[in-house]
């Protein structure tokens, strides 16, 4: 991208340039690369009523120029969402580029699976694929100009929405703490009673054996007349 | 005077410098004008002998953040390596729990972060990280506007940048509570099968 400053550009040079220059613009942001049947999975540990936005972009590897083409058609990912419960919220196919949502209806690890679901097999075999991902969480997922837009509001008010939106999630991040909390205790207080419940059977087991194997003794030297 | 033929050519080759001219200086703009910046954040599962990667494009002279953590799995370690587009590495550490990164970037191009559990045999990791490129996004596009802040909005301003740290410490209390649960899960279940199988194993012997 850098360093092209000098020399002669052909005719095409500073369209293609600035073509390219507007795609990786318009890609900015976090990117891996996954394999054909591989299936790449993100958790969120969220709060409930929560709303989260993600936004992905694919690329594909073409192998003759051994570079990743802007945009293909005919490439699909398959997005599954799944509740802490394991229930799945979301379950659907995108295009090459898309853009999911859904909003918890339970506090915990909500899971986030993506895998493409191409319908050009033979070019894709044995290739992989760039995946753009970008996951907006609670009040980033706001998207405060159109808000402004559609409310009608001045700066100082979205500035003041803004401020009421990123309390409110504070606000369920500590709700969501105090159950956590109360799950913690709940599995703390279930092994100090499984460790009580453990020993006193020790125990009670140790002193009945005791008994028995003393029983059994007794009557094994009478039966040889050692007693 | 110039005959019509050659001020046809003329014109056209006028015409023809002044676009790539004018394209020339609009990719200038779009290399130079830096990013919106941003904020990822991420938690991932990490299978064991695995190594994930991460990519992004950053402009020179953007300063960035890597935060990592590791949530759940073994000894909660995990190997992180962080490499500028030549390939130099420019922060290396093995089997961290936690660890904070940050550089400026000293070149455009394309940084590439890798988590390993190459070091494991049988525990998958959870790790969680957020990398910071830039400053947020502004609230309004037009933010370089002439005339300064008015001191609510200013007043507006530091109370987002306190909130966004108490988002911060609360998102790290919970990673931090949420290791400290997964242990006492594993310990709960650990000790129901452990102790039917002492129990079994010790008076077994004895009745035996």
């Amino acid at each position: 991208m850098a360093g092209f400053g000098g020399g002669r550009l052909p005719a095409m040079g500073p369209a293609a340039l600035l073509l390219f220059a507007l795609c990786t613009v318009g890609t900015r942001g976090l990117y891996f690369h996954i394999g054909e049947t591989e299936k790449r999975c993100f958790i969120e540990e969220i709060p409930d009523e929560t709303m989260v936005i993600g936004n992905y972009r694919t690329q594909m590897w073409d192998k003759q120029k051994e570079v990743f083409l802007p945009s293909t058609p005919g490439l699909g990912m398959h997005v599954e969402v799944k509740d802490p419960d394991g229930k799945v919220v979301l379950s659907r196919q995108y295009g090459s580029e898309g853009r999911f949502t859904f909003t918890s209806h339970t506090p915990g690890d909500h899971q986030i699976c993506l895998h493409s679901n191409s319908t050009r097999m033979a070019l894709f075999a044995g290739g992989k694929l760039r995946v753009h991902l970008n996951i907006q969480v609670g009040e980033h997922a706001n998207n405060y100009p159109e808000i402004a837009a559609k409310d009608k509001l001045t700066e100082l008010q979205l500035r003041a929405r803004q401020l009421l939106d990123q309390v409110e999630q504070i606000q369920k991040e500590q709700d969501y703490q105090r159950y956590r909390e109360e799950r913690f205790r709940l599995t703390s207080e279930s092994t100090n009673q499984r460790v009580l419940w453990w020993s006193i059977a020790q125990t009670v087991i140790l002193i009945l054996t005791g008994i028995w194997q003393m029983r059994h003794l007794k009557s094994f030297f009478e039966a040889k007349k050692l007693v | 005077m110039p005959r019509p033929g050659s001020a046809q050519r003329w014109a056209s080759a006028v015409g023809r410098w002044g676009c790539r001219l004018l394209a020339l200086l609009l990719l200038l703009l779009l290399l130079l004008v830096p990013g919106p910046g941003g904020a990822s954040e991420i938690t991932f599962e990490l299978p064991d002998n695995a190594k994930q990667c991460f990519y992004e494009d950053i402009a020179q002279g953007t300063k960035c953040t890597l935060e990592f953590q590791v949530i759940t799995g073994g000894h909660y370690d995990v190997d992180c390596r962080l490499e500028d587009p030549d390939g130099k590495v420019l922060y290396k550490e093995m089997k961290k729990q936690y660890d904070s990164f940050t550089f400026t970037a000293s070149k455009n191009g394309t940084y590439k972060f890798c988590f390993s559990n190459e070091f494991s045999t049988f525990t998958h990791k959870t790790v969680y990280f957020d990398f910071q490129v830039g400053e947020d996004p502004p609230l309004f596009p037009s933010e370089n506007r002439v005339s300064a802040l008015t001191q609510m909005e200013s007043a507006c301003v530091s109370i987002h940048e306190a909130l966004k740290s108490v988002i911060d410490y609360q998102t790290h209390f919970r990673l931090r509570e949420a290791q400290g649960r997964s242990r006492a899960e594993d310990l709960n279940t650990r000790v129901a099968y452990c102790s039917l199988g002492w129990e079994v194993q010790e008076h077994g012997a004895n009745i035996w």
